[in-house]
Protein backbone atom coordinates (compact mmCIF):
# COMPACT_ATOMS: atom_id res chain seq x y z
CA UNK A 1 0.00 0.00 0.00
CA UNK A 2 1.61 3.49 -0.85
CA UNK A 3 0.34 6.79 0.19
CA UNK A 4 0.01 9.32 -2.59
CA UNK A 5 0.41 12.83 -1.35
CA UNK A 6 -0.30 15.56 -4.35
CA UNK A 7 0.11 19.10 -4.19
CA UNK A 8 -1.64 20.73 -7.02
CA UNK A 9 -2.83 24.35 -7.97
CA UNK A 10 -6.72 24.95 -6.75
CA UNK A 11 -7.32 25.71 -10.68
CA UNK A 12 -6.52 21.76 -11.68
CA UNK A 13 -8.16 20.64 -9.01
CA UNK A 14 -11.38 19.74 -11.04
CA UNK A 15 -9.39 18.06 -13.63
CA UNK A 16 -6.91 15.31 -11.66
CA UNK A 17 -10.38 14.49 -9.42
CA UNK A 18 -11.93 13.37 -13.02
CA UNK A 19 -8.67 11.89 -14.37
CA UNK A 20 -8.79 10.07 -11.45
CA UNK A 21 -12.07 8.92 -11.07
CA UNK A 22 -11.76 7.28 -15.07
CA UNK A 23 -9.16 5.00 -13.59
CA UNK A 24 -11.36 3.51 -10.69
CA UNK A 25 -10.00 5.76 -8.26
CA UNK A 26 -12.90 7.51 -5.69
CA UNK A 27 -11.43 7.80 -2.43
CA UNK A 28 -9.35 10.81 -1.47
CA UNK A 29 -8.85 13.49 1.23
CA UNK A 30 -8.72 16.90 0.06
CA UNK A 31 -7.01 19.82 1.92
CA UNK A 32 -7.13 23.23 0.81
CA UNK A 33 -3.20 24.44 1.60
CA UNK A 34 -1.15 27.21 1.54
CA UNK A 35 2.83 27.19 0.62
CA UNK A 36 4.69 27.63 -2.25
CA UNK A 37 8.26 26.49 -3.59
CA UNK A 38 10.08 28.64 -6.08
CA UNK A 39 6.74 30.55 -7.32
CA UNK A 40 6.94 34.22 -6.18
CA UNK A 41 3.99 35.55 -4.59
CA UNK A 42 2.13 38.42 -5.57
CA UNK A 43 1.86 42.22 -3.76
CA UNK A 44 -1.14 43.55 -1.84
CA UNK A 45 -1.27 46.95 -1.30
CA UNK A 46 -3.77 48.70 1.49
CA UNK A 47 -3.42 52.41 1.84
CA UNK A 48 -0.42 53.00 0.72
CA UNK A 49 1.44 49.81 2.62
CA UNK A 50 2.78 47.12 0.46
CA UNK A 51 2.51 43.39 1.64
CA UNK A 52 4.43 40.65 -0.08
CA UNK A 53 1.92 37.44 -0.14
CA UNK A 54 4.40 34.51 -0.31
CA UNK A 55 1.99 31.97 0.78
CA UNK A 56 -0.17 30.68 -2.10
CA UNK A 57 -3.02 29.05 -2.01
CA UNK A 58 -2.82 24.97 -3.36
CA UNK A 59 -5.18 21.83 -2.97
CA UNK A 60 -3.75 18.69 -1.11
CA UNK A 61 -4.70 15.81 -2.33
CA UNK A 62 -3.94 12.42 -0.32
CA UNK A 63 -4.81 8.74 -1.30
CA UNK A 64 -4.25 5.29 -0.26
CA UNK A 65 -3.89 3.22 -2.97
CA UNK A 66 -3.18 -0.81 -3.16
CA UNK A 67 0.09 -0.74 -5.04
CA UNK A 68 -0.68 -2.04 -8.50
CA UNK A 69 -3.02 1.10 -8.57
CA UNK A 70 -0.31 3.75 -8.11
CA UNK A 71 1.63 3.89 -11.49
CA UNK A 72 -1.68 4.55 -13.27
CA UNK A 73 -2.66 7.34 -10.87
CA UNK A 74 0.46 8.94 -10.70
CA UNK A 75 0.39 8.84 -14.53
CA UNK A 76 -3.64 10.60 -14.41
CA UNK A 77 -1.97 12.95 -11.81
CA UNK A 78 0.98 14.18 -13.78
CA UNK A 79 -0.75 14.53 -16.71
CA UNK A 80 -4.02 16.34 -15.30
CA UNK A 81 -2.51 18.58 -12.67
CA UNK A 82 0.63 19.77 -14.97
CA UNK A 83 0.15 23.54 -16.54
CA UNK A 84 4.18 23.63 -17.40
CA UNK A 85 4.52 26.43 -15.21
CA UNK A 86 6.07 27.16 -12.09
CA UNK A 87 3.54 26.73 -9.11
CA UNK A 88 2.91 22.77 -11.00
CA UNK A 89 3.30 22.16 -7.56
CA UNK A 90 4.80 18.18 -5.87
CA UNK A 91 3.52 14.09 -5.65
CA UNK A 92 5.31 12.42 -2.59
CA UNK A 93 4.98 8.82 -2.50
CA UNK A 94 5.35 7.06 0.76
CA UNK A 95 4.70 3.55 2.11
CA UNK A 96 1.72 2.50 4.24
CA UNK A 97 2.17 0.38 7.08
CA UNK A 98 -1.86 -0.86 7.45
CA UNK A 99 -5.11 -0.29 6.93
CA UNK A 100 -7.84 -0.22 8.64
CA UNK A 101 -11.65 -0.11 7.66
CA UNK A 102 -13.46 1.33 10.53
CA UNK A 103 -17.36 0.30 10.00
CA UNK A 104 -16.25 -3.31 9.43
CA UNK A 105 -12.42 -3.52 10.71
CA UNK A 106 -11.15 -4.98 7.40
CA UNK A 107 -7.62 -4.68 6.88
CA UNK A 108 -5.03 -4.52 5.03
CA UNK A 109 -5.57 -3.78 0.63
CA UNK A 110 -9.13 -4.67 0.79
CA UNK A 111 -9.89 -2.10 3.15
CA UNK A 112 -9.26 0.59 0.56
CA UNK B 1 0.24 60.34 -18.39
CA UNK B 2 0.19 60.88 -14.52
CA UNK B 3 0.65 64.64 -14.69
CA UNK B 4 -1.61 64.53 -16.38
CA UNK B 5 -4.12 63.13 -14.66
CA UNK B 6 -3.16 66.04 -11.66
CA UNK B 7 -3.68 68.72 -14.03
CA UNK B 8 -7.12 67.75 -14.74
CA UNK B 9 -7.54 67.41 -11.16
CA UNK B 10 -6.75 70.93 -10.69
CA UNK B 11 -8.83 72.50 -13.51
CA UNK B 12 -11.42 70.64 -12.12
CA UNK B 13 -11.44 72.21 -8.46
CA UNK B 14 -11.69 75.24 -10.42
CA UNK B 15 -14.47 74.73 -12.75
CA UNK B 16 -16.34 73.08 -9.93
CA UNK B 17 -15.66 76.60 -7.64
CA UNK B 18 -16.35 79.03 -10.08
CA UNK B 19 -20.09 77.71 -10.22
CA UNK B 20 -20.86 78.57 -6.50
CA UNK B 21 -20.27 82.40 -7.32
CA UNK B 22 -23.94 82.03 -9.52
CA UNK B 23 -25.65 79.79 -6.25
CA UNK B 24 -29.37 81.29 -6.56
CA UNK B 25 -30.51 78.70 -3.54
CA UNK B 26 -32.96 80.04 -1.39
CA UNK B 27 -31.99 80.62 2.13
CA UNK B 28 -33.18 78.87 5.26
CA UNK B 29 -36.31 78.52 6.28
CA UNK B 30 -37.59 81.41 8.14
CA UNK B 31 -39.99 81.78 11.15
CA UNK B 32 -43.48 81.82 10.19
CA UNK B 33 -44.75 85.48 9.91
CA UNK B 34 -46.52 86.95 13.37
CA UNK B 35 -49.68 87.33 13.33
CA UNK B 36 -50.88 90.86 11.17
CA UNK B 37 -54.38 91.42 12.12
CA UNK B 38 -55.78 94.83 11.88
CA UNK B 39 -58.34 96.20 14.30
CA UNK B 40 -60.87 96.75 11.47
CA UNK B 41 -60.73 92.67 10.89
CA UNK B 42 -63.40 90.91 12.47
CA UNK B 43 -62.58 89.01 15.68
CA UNK B 44 -63.50 85.97 14.59
CA UNK B 45 -60.98 86.25 11.46
CA UNK B 46 -58.39 86.90 13.10
CA UNK B 47 -59.02 84.20 16.34
CA UNK B 48 -59.02 81.84 12.71
CA UNK B 49 -55.85 83.07 12.04
CA UNK B 50 -54.36 82.51 15.45
CA UNK B 51 -55.83 78.55 14.71
CA UNK B 52 -54.46 78.32 11.61
CA UNK B 53 -51.05 79.90 12.62
CA UNK B 54 -50.70 77.62 15.38
CA UNK B 55 -51.68 74.35 13.44
CA UNK B 56 -49.28 75.67 10.78
CA UNK B 57 -46.77 75.54 13.62
CA UNK B 58 -47.64 72.43 14.99
CA UNK B 59 -47.50 70.71 11.41
CA UNK B 60 -43.94 71.64 11.20
CA UNK B 61 -43.02 71.01 14.40
CA UNK B 62 -44.26 67.14 13.69
CA UNK B 63 -42.23 67.24 10.96
CA UNK B 64 -39.43 68.83 12.31
CA UNK B 65 -39.50 65.90 15.56
CA UNK B 66 -40.35 62.97 12.86
CA UNK B 67 -36.84 63.78 11.15
CA UNK B 68 -34.87 64.76 14.33
CA UNK B 69 -35.46 61.13 15.68
CA UNK B 70 -34.71 59.56 12.33
CA UNK B 71 -31.82 61.91 12.61
CA UNK B 72 -30.81 60.48 15.51
CA UNK B 73 -30.98 56.95 14.49
CA UNK B 74 -29.24 57.35 11.75
CA UNK B 75 -26.43 59.16 13.57
CA UNK B 76 -26.40 55.55 16.03
CA UNK B 77 -26.77 53.88 12.86
CA UNK B 78 -22.92 55.29 12.28
CA UNK B 79 -21.91 54.03 15.39
CA UNK B 80 -23.54 50.41 15.73
CA UNK B 81 -22.80 49.02 13.28
CA UNK B 82 -21.53 51.57 10.23
CA UNK B 83 -18.09 52.10 12.71
CA UNK B 84 -17.90 48.88 13.83
CA UNK B 85 -17.85 47.43 10.60
CA UNK B 86 -15.52 49.68 9.19
CA UNK B 87 -12.79 49.20 11.94
CA UNK B 88 -13.99 45.48 12.78
CA UNK B 89 -12.96 44.70 8.71
CA UNK B 90 -9.38 46.19 8.86
CA UNK B 91 -8.13 44.18 11.85
CA UNK B 92 -6.93 40.85 12.36
CA UNK B 93 -9.09 38.22 12.63
CA UNK B 94 -7.82 37.88 15.91
CA UNK B 95 -8.77 41.17 16.97
CA UNK B 96 -12.17 41.60 15.76
CA UNK B 97 -14.33 41.06 18.48
CA UNK B 98 -12.13 43.60 20.51
CA UNK B 99 -12.32 46.41 18.15
CA UNK B 100 -16.30 46.19 18.04
CA UNK B 101 -16.71 45.72 21.25
CA UNK B 102 -15.13 49.19 22.11
CA UNK B 103 -17.92 50.95 19.31
CA UNK B 104 -20.18 49.20 21.05
CA UNK B 105 -19.62 49.50 24.92
CA UNK B 106 -19.32 53.48 24.11
CA UNK B 107 -22.96 53.18 23.03
CA UNK B 108 -23.71 52.12 26.82
CA UNK B 109 -21.26 54.18 28.45
CA UNK B 110 -21.48 57.87 27.19
CA UNK B 111 -25.04 57.36 26.96
CA UNK B 112 -24.58 57.12 30.67
CA UNK B 113 -22.91 59.79 31.24
CA UNK B 114 -24.60 62.17 28.77
CA UNK B 115 -27.97 61.41 30.79
CA UNK B 116 -26.36 62.06 33.90
CA UNK B 117 -24.24 64.76 33.46
CA UNK B 118 -23.16 64.77 30.04
CA UNK B 119 -26.23 66.71 28.25
CA UNK B 120 -26.08 69.62 31.07
CA UNK B 121 -22.48 69.97 30.71
CA UNK B 122 -22.49 70.69 27.15
CA UNK B 123 -25.52 72.47 26.85
CA UNK B 124 -26.91 74.59 29.63
CA UNK B 125 -25.73 77.53 31.16
CA UNK B 126 -24.22 80.20 28.97
CA UNK B 127 -20.90 79.87 30.13
CA UNK B 128 -17.94 80.64 27.27
CA UNK B 129 -16.14 77.04 27.96
CA UNK B 130 -18.42 74.90 29.59
CA UNK B 131 -21.85 74.35 30.30
CA UNK B 132 -23.14 73.81 34.20
CA UNK B 133 -25.47 71.19 36.10
CA UNK B 134 -28.52 72.77 35.60
CA UNK B 135 -29.99 69.78 33.02
CA UNK B 136 -27.59 67.35 34.90
CA UNK B 137 -29.67 63.85 35.72
CA UNK B 138 -31.94 65.54 32.46
CA UNK B 139 -33.90 67.79 34.99
CA UNK B 140 -36.31 70.08 32.91
CA UNK B 141 -35.69 68.05 29.81
CA UNK B 142 -38.79 67.21 28.36
CA UNK B 143 -41.35 67.68 25.63
CA UNK B 144 -40.94 71.37 25.88
CA UNK B 145 -38.13 73.01 23.14
CA UNK B 146 -35.39 74.24 24.34
CA UNK B 147 -35.80 78.07 22.26
CA UNK B 148 -31.48 78.54 22.44
CA UNK B 149 -31.19 74.83 20.60
CA UNK B 150 -33.70 73.97 18.69
CA UNK B 151 -37.34 76.14 19.13
CA UNK B 152 -39.84 73.59 17.01
CA UNK B 153 -38.84 70.40 18.93
CA UNK B 154 -38.87 68.63 22.44
CA UNK B 155 -35.55 69.03 23.92
CA UNK B 156 -35.88 65.00 24.80
CA UNK B 157 -35.29 64.72 21.04
CA UNK B 158 -32.82 67.41 20.79
CA UNK B 159 -30.74 66.15 24.06
CA UNK B 160 -31.21 62.19 22.36
CA UNK B 161 -29.83 63.58 18.93
CA UNK B 162 -27.11 64.96 20.56
CA UNK B 163 -26.25 62.04 22.47
CA UNK B 164 -25.41 60.11 19.28
CA UNK B 165 -22.32 62.42 18.07
CA UNK B 166 -21.45 62.27 22.24
CA UNK B 167 -21.57 58.24 21.30
CA UNK B 168 -19.66 58.48 17.59
CA UNK B 169 -16.92 60.71 18.75
CA UNK B 170 -14.78 58.81 21.44
CA UNK B 171 -15.35 55.38 19.04
CA UNK B 172 -13.43 57.32 16.31
CA UNK B 173 -10.53 57.26 18.88
CA UNK B 174 -10.50 53.38 19.02
CA UNK B 175 -8.94 53.27 15.42
CA UNK B 176 -6.09 54.49 16.17
CA UNK B 177 -5.07 52.24 19.47
CA UNK B 178 -6.95 49.08 17.76
CA UNK B 179 -4.81 45.72 18.32
CA UNK B 180 -2.98 46.61 21.28
CA UNK B 181 -5.68 49.07 23.69
CA UNK B 182 -6.83 47.39 27.20
CA UNK B 183 -10.24 47.32 27.29
CA UNK B 184 -10.78 48.32 30.83
CA UNK B 185 -8.64 51.40 29.77
CA UNK B 186 -10.27 51.98 27.18
CA UNK B 187 -13.63 52.30 29.07
CA UNK B 188 -11.89 54.78 31.56
CA UNK B 189 -10.42 56.63 29.29
CA UNK B 190 -12.78 57.66 27.05
CA UNK B 191 -14.69 58.19 30.03
CA UNK B 192 -12.05 61.10 31.08
CA UNK B 193 -12.05 62.38 27.23
CA UNK B 194 -15.95 62.65 26.94
CA UNK B 195 -15.45 64.99 30.18
CA UNK B 196 -12.06 66.86 29.44
CA UNK B 197 -12.43 67.14 25.38
CA UNK B 198 -15.85 66.35 23.84
CA UNK B 199 -17.88 68.16 26.42
CA UNK B 200 -15.84 71.28 26.34
CA UNK B 201 -15.65 71.83 22.48
CA UNK B 202 -18.99 70.81 22.34
CA UNK B 203 -20.12 74.11 24.38
CA UNK B 204 -17.54 76.31 23.04
CA UNK B 205 -18.66 75.40 19.08
CA UNK B 206 -22.82 74.83 19.80
CA UNK B 207 -23.69 75.46 23.16
CA UNK B 208 -25.05 79.18 24.25
CA UNK B 209 -22.47 81.41 25.47
CA UNK B 210 -19.51 78.89 23.57
CA UNK B 211 -16.93 81.08 22.60
CA UNK B 212 -16.34 79.53 19.12
CA UNK B 213 -20.15 79.84 18.86
CA UNK B 214 -21.38 80.98 15.14
CA UNK B 215 -25.11 81.42 15.36
CA UNK B 216 -25.00 82.31 19.13
CA UNK B 217 -22.18 85.40 19.29
CA UNK B 218 -19.41 83.80 19.99
CA UNK B 219 -16.13 85.74 19.88
CA UNK B 220 -14.76 83.80 17.30
CA UNK B 221 -17.60 82.39 15.61
CA UNK B 222 -16.52 78.95 14.09
CA UNK B 223 -18.42 77.67 10.96
CA UNK B 224 -19.15 73.78 12.15
CA UNK B 225 -22.25 72.51 11.26
CA UNK B 226 -22.47 69.31 11.71
CA UNK B 227 -18.85 68.62 14.15
CA UNK B 228 -15.79 68.71 11.77
CA UNK B 229 -14.22 70.58 14.53
CA UNK B 230 -16.06 68.80 17.64
CA UNK B 231 -16.30 65.34 16.54
CA UNK B 232 -13.29 65.14 13.99
CA UNK B 233 -10.65 66.94 15.21
CA UNK B 234 -10.87 66.09 18.42
CA UNK B 235 -10.91 62.48 17.89
CA UNK B 236 -8.50 62.82 15.49
CA UNK B 237 -5.85 64.49 16.86
CA UNK B 238 -6.22 62.64 20.36
CA UNK B 239 -6.29 59.30 18.07
CA UNK B 240 -2.57 60.93 17.48
CA UNK B 241 -1.42 61.45 20.51
CA UNK B 242 -2.88 57.95 21.74
CA UNK B 243 -1.01 56.32 18.63
CA UNK B 244 2.23 58.07 19.61
CA UNK B 245 1.96 57.16 23.62
CA UNK B 246 0.76 53.43 22.84
CA UNK B 247 3.51 52.78 20.47
CA UNK B 248 3.25 50.84 17.57
CA UNK B 249 1.70 47.66 17.35
CA UNK B 250 4.40 44.29 17.87
CA UNK B 251 5.74 43.86 14.75
CA UNK B 252 4.67 46.91 12.54
CA UNK B 253 5.40 47.98 10.23
CA UNK B 254 7.87 44.70 9.05
CA UNK B 255 5.27 42.25 9.64
CA UNK B 256 1.72 42.28 7.36
CA UNK B 257 -1.54 42.92 8.98
CA UNK B 258 -4.07 42.88 6.16
CA UNK B 259 -7.37 43.65 6.69
CA UNK B 260 -8.89 40.39 7.87
CA UNK B 261 -12.38 41.38 5.78
CA UNK B 262 -12.82 44.28 3.55
CA UNK B 263 -16.08 43.08 2.58
CA UNK B 264 -17.00 43.82 6.43
CA UNK B 265 -15.65 47.63 6.14
CA UNK B 266 -17.51 47.93 2.53
CA UNK B 267 -20.49 47.22 4.88
CA UNK B 268 -19.72 49.49 7.54
CA UNK B 269 -18.24 52.35 5.26
CA UNK B 270 -21.86 52.45 3.39
CA UNK B 271 -23.46 52.43 6.67
CA UNK B 272 -21.51 55.45 7.65
CA UNK B 273 -22.25 57.23 4.42
CA UNK B 274 -25.91 56.62 4.67
CA UNK B 275 -25.71 57.28 8.61
CA UNK B 276 -23.98 60.75 7.94
CA UNK B 277 -27.15 62.23 5.91
CA UNK B 278 -28.34 62.06 9.61
CA UNK B 279 -25.06 63.27 11.32
CA UNK B 280 -25.02 66.20 8.41
CA UNK B 281 -28.36 66.75 7.69
CA UNK B 282 -30.28 66.71 11.17
CA UNK B 283 -28.24 69.35 12.15
CA UNK B 284 -30.59 71.27 10.31
CA UNK B 285 -32.35 70.45 13.44
CA UNK B 286 -35.69 71.12 11.21
CA UNK B 287 -37.13 69.51 8.03
CA UNK B 288 -36.72 72.45 5.91
CA UNK B 289 -34.76 73.47 2.41
CA UNK B 290 -31.35 73.79 5.10
CA UNK B 291 -31.56 69.82 5.77
CA UNK B 292 -32.15 69.34 2.20
CA UNK B 293 -28.77 71.75 1.19
CA UNK B 294 -26.81 69.78 3.78
CA UNK B 295 -28.17 66.62 3.07
CA UNK B 296 -26.66 67.09 -0.93
CA UNK B 297 -23.67 69.00 0.27
CA UNK B 298 -23.36 65.55 2.65
CA UNK B 299 -23.97 63.37 -0.43
CA UNK B 300 -21.78 65.30 -3.30
CA UNK B 301 -18.68 65.60 -0.39
CA UNK B 302 -18.73 61.47 -0.27
CA UNK B 303 -19.02 60.96 -4.00
CA UNK B 304 -16.10 63.16 -4.45
CA UNK B 305 -13.91 62.72 -2.10
CA UNK B 306 -14.07 58.45 -3.21
CA UNK B 307 -13.29 59.59 -6.63
CA UNK B 308 -10.27 61.66 -5.56
CA UNK B 309 -8.93 59.21 -3.23
CA UNK B 310 -9.33 56.05 -5.91
CA UNK B 311 -7.77 58.86 -8.46
CA UNK B 312 -4.84 59.43 -6.38
CA UNK B 313 -4.19 55.36 -6.14
CA UNK B 314 -5.00 54.87 -9.95
CA UNK B 315 -1.84 57.33 -10.85
CA UNK B 316 -0.08 56.67 -7.96
CA UNK B 317 0.01 52.09 -7.84
CA UNK B 318 -1.79 52.03 -11.31
CA UNK B 319 -5.32 51.18 -10.06
CA UNK B 320 -7.97 51.56 -7.68
CA UNK B 321 -8.53 49.80 -4.62
CA UNK B 322 -11.69 48.95 -2.54
CA UNK B 323 -10.23 50.40 0.77
CA UNK B 324 -8.88 53.31 -1.12
CA UNK B 325 -12.44 53.76 -2.84
CA UNK B 326 -14.24 53.64 0.47
CA UNK B 327 -12.01 55.38 2.78
CA UNK B 328 -11.90 58.25 0.24
CA UNK B 329 -15.55 58.54 0.81
CA UNK B 330 -14.97 58.49 4.29
CA UNK B 331 -13.16 61.16 4.92
CA UNK B 332 -15.61 63.51 2.33
CA UNK B 333 -17.90 62.77 4.62
CA UNK B 334 -15.22 64.38 6.84
CA UNK B 335 -14.89 67.21 5.36
CA UNK B 336 -18.11 68.10 4.83
CA UNK B 337 -19.60 67.69 8.28
CA UNK B 338 -18.38 71.22 9.05
CA UNK B 339 -19.07 72.61 5.80
CA UNK B 340 -22.49 70.53 4.84
CA UNK B 341 -24.80 73.34 5.84
CA UNK B 342 -23.37 76.43 4.54
CA UNK B 343 -21.96 75.23 1.56
CA UNK B 344 -23.91 75.05 -1.97
CA UNK B 345 -23.58 71.61 -4.32
CA UNK B 346 -20.50 72.77 -6.13
CA UNK B 347 -18.16 73.64 -3.42
CA UNK B 348 -18.96 70.36 -1.85
CA UNK B 349 -17.70 68.35 -4.87
CA UNK B 350 -14.82 70.17 -4.48
CA UNK B 351 -14.37 70.36 -0.59
CA UNK B 352 -15.06 66.19 -0.94
CA UNK B 353 -12.49 66.18 -3.57
CA UNK B 354 -9.81 67.92 -2.37
CA UNK B 355 -10.06 65.97 1.33
CA UNK B 356 -10.19 62.46 -1.15
CA UNK B 357 -6.96 63.57 -2.13
CA UNK B 358 -5.29 65.11 0.78
CA UNK B 359 -6.48 62.54 3.08
CA UNK B 360 -5.03 60.06 0.58
CA UNK B 361 -1.56 61.57 1.39
CA UNK B 362 -1.47 61.71 4.79
CA UNK B 363 -2.52 57.88 4.91
CA UNK B 364 0.40 57.39 2.50
CA UNK B 365 3.12 59.72 2.24
CA UNK B 366 2.71 61.41 5.52
CA UNK B 367 2.43 58.35 7.95
CA UNK B 368 5.00 56.68 6.14
CA UNK B 369 7.29 59.76 6.94
CA UNK B 370 6.76 59.79 10.57
CA UNK B 371 6.30 56.54 11.08
CA UNK B 372 3.87 56.09 13.88
CA UNK B 373 1.01 53.63 13.98
CA UNK B 374 -2.50 55.48 13.65
CA UNK B 375 -3.60 51.53 13.27
CA UNK B 376 -6.89 52.48 11.13
CA UNK B 377 -5.90 56.25 10.22
CA UNK B 378 -8.28 57.98 12.57
CA UNK B 379 -5.82 60.55 12.76
CA UNK B 380 -5.24 60.67 8.94
CA UNK B 381 -9.05 60.19 8.07
CA UNK B 382 -10.86 61.95 11.02
CA UNK B 383 -7.96 64.64 12.36
CA UNK B 384 -6.85 65.53 8.98
CA UNK B 385 -10.10 65.52 7.30
CA UNK B 386 -11.62 67.55 9.74
CA UNK B 387 -8.79 69.87 9.32
CA UNK B 388 -8.90 70.52 5.91
CA UNK B 389 -12.94 70.65 6.17
CA UNK B 390 -13.12 73.17 8.79
CA UNK B 391 -10.59 75.81 6.70
CA UNK B 392 -12.43 75.59 3.19
CA UNK B 393 -15.74 75.90 4.91
CA UNK B 394 -14.70 79.48 5.63
CA UNK B 395 -13.70 79.34 2.18
CA UNK B 396 -16.78 77.78 0.48
CA UNK B 397 -19.30 79.03 2.95
CA UNK B 398 -22.29 81.23 1.60
CA UNK B 399 -25.31 83.11 2.86
CA UNK B 400 -27.21 82.04 0.20
CA UNK B 401 -27.45 78.58 1.82
CA UNK B 402 -27.41 79.71 5.66
CA UNK B 403 -27.44 83.18 6.39
CA UNK B 404 -25.59 82.39 10.15
CA UNK B 405 -24.53 85.62 10.80
CA UNK B 406 -27.95 87.21 9.80
CA UNK B 407 -29.88 88.08 6.45
CA UNK B 408 -27.60 89.82 4.40
CA UNK B 409 -24.64 89.65 6.06
CA UNK B 410 -21.35 87.73 4.30
CA UNK B 411 -19.98 84.37 5.75
CA UNK B 412 -17.55 82.63 4.07
CA UNK B 413 -14.86 83.59 1.48
CA UNK B 414 -17.39 83.19 -1.91
CA UNK B 415 -19.53 86.05 -0.49
CA UNK B 416 -15.94 87.89 -0.06
CA UNK B 417 -15.78 87.41 3.31
CA UNK B 418 -12.27 86.08 3.52
CA UNK B 419 -11.58 86.91 7.51
CA UNK B 420 -13.47 83.69 7.82
CA UNK B 421 -10.95 81.53 7.22
CA UNK B 422 -8.84 83.21 9.68
CA UNK B 423 -11.91 82.40 12.58
CA UNK B 424 -11.93 78.54 11.25
CA UNK B 425 -8.44 78.59 12.14
CA UNK B 426 -8.86 79.98 15.55
CA UNK B 427 -11.38 77.14 16.26
CA UNK B 428 -9.34 74.50 14.65
CA UNK B 429 -6.49 75.59 16.36
CA UNK B 430 -8.77 75.78 19.88
CA UNK B 431 -10.08 71.90 18.60
CA UNK B 432 -5.83 71.01 18.04
CA UNK B 433 -4.86 72.12 21.58
CA UNK B 434 -7.94 70.96 23.82
CA UNK B 435 -7.50 67.49 22.19
CA UNK B 436 -3.68 67.32 22.37
CA UNK B 437 -4.09 68.53 26.29
CA UNK B 438 -7.12 66.89 27.20
CA UNK B 439 -6.01 63.62 25.68
CA UNK B 440 -2.17 62.92 27.35
CA UNK B 441 -3.05 63.73 30.49
CA UNK B 442 -6.03 61.33 31.05
CA UNK B 443 -3.79 58.86 28.72
CA UNK B 444 -1.11 59.36 31.81
CA UNK B 445 -3.78 58.97 34.54
CA UNK B 446 -5.16 55.86 33.05
CA UNK B 447 -1.76 54.17 32.24
CA UNK B 448 -1.08 54.54 36.27
CA UNK B 449 -4.48 53.01 37.38
CA UNK B 450 -5.56 50.29 34.80
CA UNK B 451 -2.50 50.44 32.29
CA UNK B 452 -3.27 51.12 28.71
CA UNK B 453 -1.68 48.89 26.80
CA UNK B 454 -1.74 44.96 26.49
CA UNK B 455 1.05 42.64 27.64
CA UNK B 456 2.60 41.78 24.55
CA UNK B 457 1.75 37.72 24.42
CA UNK B 458 -2.31 38.96 24.90
CA UNK B 459 -0.85 41.35 21.81
CA UNK B 460 0.40 38.17 19.62
CA UNK B 461 -2.34 35.60 20.83
CA UNK B 462 -5.34 38.44 19.84
CA UNK B 463 -7.31 41.06 22.15
CA UNK B 464 -10.62 38.84 21.51
CA UNK B 465 -9.54 35.72 23.54
CA UNK B 466 -6.71 37.81 25.72
CA UNK B 467 -9.40 40.15 26.63
CA UNK B 468 -12.41 39.02 26.00
CA UNK B 469 -12.55 35.24 26.27
CA UNK B 470 -14.19 35.00 22.75
CA UNK B 471 -13.67 34.71 19.07
CA UNK B 472 -14.91 35.92 16.48
CA UNK B 473 -15.54 33.57 14.30
CA UNK B 474 -16.21 29.91 15.04
CA UNK B 475 -16.40 28.69 11.62
CA UNK B 476 -14.77 24.71 12.44
CA UNK B 477 -17.92 23.93 14.87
Amino acid sequence: MMKIEAIIQPSRFDSVKEALLEIGIEGMTVTEVRGHGRQKGHTEVYRGREYTVDLLPKIKLEMVLADALVNRAVEAILKSAKTGKIGDGKIFLSRIEEAIRIRNEERGEGAL
Amino acid sequence: MKWMGVVCCCLMILVLTAFPLRAQQSPSSTAPPASTATPEVPQAIAEKLNQLEQKATAAQSSADNAWMLVSAALVLLMTGPGLALFYGGLVRQKNVLAIMMQSFALMALITVLWALVGYSLCFSGSGPVIGNFEHAFLRGVGALPNPDYAGTIPQTTYMIYQLMFAIITPALITGATAERMKFSGTVLFMTLWFLVVYAPMAHMVWGKGGFLNASQGGRFPTLDFAGGTVVHITSGVSALVCALYLGKRTGYPKQPMPPHSLVLSIIGACLLWVGWFGFNAGSALASNSLASSAFVATHFGAAAAAMGWSLAEWIKNGRASALGAISGAVAGLVAITPAAGFVGPMPALAIGFIAGVFCYWMVTRFKAMFGYDDALDAFGVHGAGGTIGALLTGVFAQAAFNPIFGQGKAVGGLDGRWGQVGNQLVGVLIAWCIALVGTIVPLKLVDLLTGLRVHEEHEIAGLDISLHGEEGYNLES
